[in-house]
């Protein structure tokens, strides 16, 4: 087996709200390799998303190590992390975030802005990236112009323009109905299988679970037992 | 700036209502600047017009200006015989003995106001190219006949051709309006020497404004004058002397520059405000800024560079406010009127220029602390919701 693309060891978040410690992860292990569609699965509050944070290098461990692609995010600085959630890091929120103001185009083209590429360039990757979400036909629509499937799809598309080493999806099905929710899920299917791109996708649905390779079930910031790791 | 400026303008175009009224706020602010400028400029360029080259304006010494000097009428002729002096083609030295009184009259709009009244010879003109008759004729010797300057005449009561004026003792006449081509000679009156000085009793001179034959023969003279201890005056360049009298436009300054000041914060709290609220609204938009890898310091200086696009679209309001306002000064109101000294008011590109950097500073320092606050978000507590 090849090496691990993510590796956690030992990793705890606690939260303090008020004099309240809430102790969202606690001394989790896990391993995701180059290739998987991991799915997180777990009921609300269980630390599905704050785990994906971490991943991310959106929000920083309590205790524990986070190794992404050979480098720890223990160590890096706020602007250190920025650029490499540029560089690694493809994020797909539940409620799309994409920006309004925005043309769909200028959305997906947005990380690119931090790269050196050129105008040229960015537009030809842009364009890739929106062929591969089905939407070239879209390119200079605003956000409140298209569904709300049409604006995941942007959003993955805004993921993965950057060619990232894995693409983070909180919920990503969440707010769709079921129709978009599938074509979501194709495109992510898609993504894993034709590019081998490494996914991890939290969702509460069984059927968006059922696109993963791979399962983990939080309770209360530890995996449960039997679910810890089914490959399916 | 990796953050694109559409992303800026549109989202300020987005909440146009409130963006359009911070701008006006901060336009009215940059117009009162402008005004101010263009009041202090006009004021500045009055004196600073004022005076041609080797002409000196011999006063009493120890008097600032010549509305509080005098000095004896012998002294006159000793002056005027002085080395140096230039000649004028019938063989008399070009030095203008002159006499100035102060009076108090109503304007059209009904409050009073001080003005210059000088009383010359045929020299005074001589001396004074720039001045000239442009309607009615001269004043007369020994009728009570004035010369009234244009400006005067479109803004004091009384003072228009064939009006009579009670000033001292007796009613004078106004027979001829004079220009004087922007100068400080612009805010005076006109009248014979004799006159001038019978009513009111005295027998003396202000002034004497003598032409040099050159710079050297300026020189000398100035010292000449210096150090002979029988004549207790002093001579001053003209240019100089009229340059000095600008400090009186240094308290229009100061008041102008704290009316500024007092604005310019208020402004800097519109543009803040709406500033906060603009980066409150867009919490989410920043969170996912930065979580696609966008440092802390673009975001600051995006919201930064939005700040200063928000007061400059006010400061070329301003621009554009204070304007037509130019246009009045060559239109009938042609003057704004500040005590004694009637001046051309004059906005310039430097002045406009200089307004729009004022609200470029402002615009600065009211997005600087909601810049920070953007920058300086919770990234995992935004992006939760
Ligand atoms: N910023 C925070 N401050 C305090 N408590 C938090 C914060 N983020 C998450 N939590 C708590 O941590 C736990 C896990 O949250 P989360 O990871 O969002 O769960 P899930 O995504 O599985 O619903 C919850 O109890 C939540 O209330
Ligand atoms: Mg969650």
């Amino acid at each position: 087996m090849s090496e691990p693309l993510i590796e956690i060891s030992a990793l705890s978040k606690v939260f303090q709200r008020d004099s309240v410690e809430v102790r969202a992860l606690d001394r989790v292990d896990m391993q995701v390799f180059p290739g998987d569609f991991v799915c997180l699965m777990g009921p609300s509050g269980s630390g599905k998303s704050t785990l994906l944070n971490i991943i991310a290098g959106v929000d920083r461990p309590s205790e524990g190590s986070v190794i992404v692609a050979g480098e720890s995010l223990n160590e890096m600085s706020e602007d250190e992390l920025a650029a490499w959630r540029n560089h690694h890091v493809g994020f797909v929120f539940q409620h799309f975030n994409l920006i309004p103001v925005l043309t769909a185009f200028e959305n997906v083209e947005l990380p690119l802005l931090l790269t050196s590429l050129s105008k040229k360039e960015r537009r030809e990757h842009v364009t890739t990236a929106m062929e591969l979400v089905g939407l070239t036909d879209r390119m200079d629509h605003y956000p409140r112009q298209l569904s709300g499937g049409q604006e995941q799809r942007v959003a993955i598309a805004r993921a993965i323009v950057t060619d990232p080493t894995c693409v983070l999806a909180d919920e990503p099905t969440g707010d769709l109905d079921a129709h978009s929710a599938r074509e979501v899920l194709e495109v992510l299917k898609g993504l894993n299988e034709q590019f081998k791109k490494t996914i991890m996708m939290v969702t509460h649905d069984p059927h968006a679970a059922a696109y993963a390779s791979t399962r983990y079930q939080l309770e209360k910031g530890v995996f449960s037992k039997e679910g810890a790791r089914q490959t399916v | 700036m990796k953050i694109p400026l559409r992303y800026n303008l549109r989202s300020l175009l987005v909440r146009w209502v409130g963006t359009l009224m911070t701008a006006i706020g901060i336009g009215l602010t940059v117009a009162i600047f402008i005004v101010m400028n263009a009041l202090v400029n006009g004021l500045d360029s009055t004196f600073v017009q004022t005076g041609r080259e080797n002409q000196l304006v011999i006063i009493r010494q120890g008097s600032l200006a010549e509305t509080n000097s005098y000095f004896d009428r012998g002294l006159y002729e000793t002056v005027r015989l002085l080395d140096g002096i230039a000649h004028d083609k019938s063989g008399q030295p070009l030095a203008s003995g002159e006499i100035t009184v102060i009076i108090n009259h109503p304007r059209l709009t009904g409050e009073s106001a001080n003005v210059l009244i000088r009383g010359v010879s045929d020299m005074a003109f001589a001396v004074r190219p720039e001045v000239k008759i442009t309607s009615g004729r001269k004043f007369r010797d020994g009728l009570r006949e004035l010369v009234v300057s244009q400006s005067l005449a479109n803004r004091f009561q009384n003072m228009q051709i064939g009006k009579t004026i009670h000033i001292g003792r007796s009613d004078w006449r106004v027979v001829g309006l004079m220009e004087a081509g922007g100068t400080a000679y612009d805010s005076e009156i006109w009248a014979d020497y004799e006159d001038v000085a019978q009513e009111w009793d005295r027998p003396i001179y202000s002034s004497i404004l003598v032409r040099a034959n050159d710079a050297k023969a300026a020189e000398s003279l100035t010292k000449r004058i210096k150090d002979d201890q029988r004549i207790n005056l002093q001579a001053l360049d003209q240019k100089t002397y009229f340059k000095d009298q600008m400090v009186s436009s240094i308290g229009i300054k100061a008041l102008g520059l704290f009316i500024a000041v007092v604005m310019g914060i208020g402004s800097c709290f519109a543009a803040m405000n709406m500033m906060y609220s603009a980066v409150m609204g867009r919490m989410k938009e920043v969170g996912t800024l930065r979580a696609l890898g966008f440092k802390r310091r673009s975001i600051l200086s995006s919201f930064l560079v939005e700040s200063v696009i928000l007061a400059l679209a006010g400061g070329i309001l301003g621009c554009l406010m204070a304007l037509p306002l130019h246009g009045l000064s060559t239109g009938t109101a042609n003057f704004i009127s500040f005590s004694e000294v009637l001046f051309h008011f004059r906005i310039t590109p430097t002045i406009l220029l200089k307004g729009l950097a004022f609200a470029a500073i402002v615009g600065v320092l009211g997005g600087i602390l909601p810049a920070r606050r953007a920058a300086r978000i919770k990234l995992v507590e935004v992006l939760r919701d």
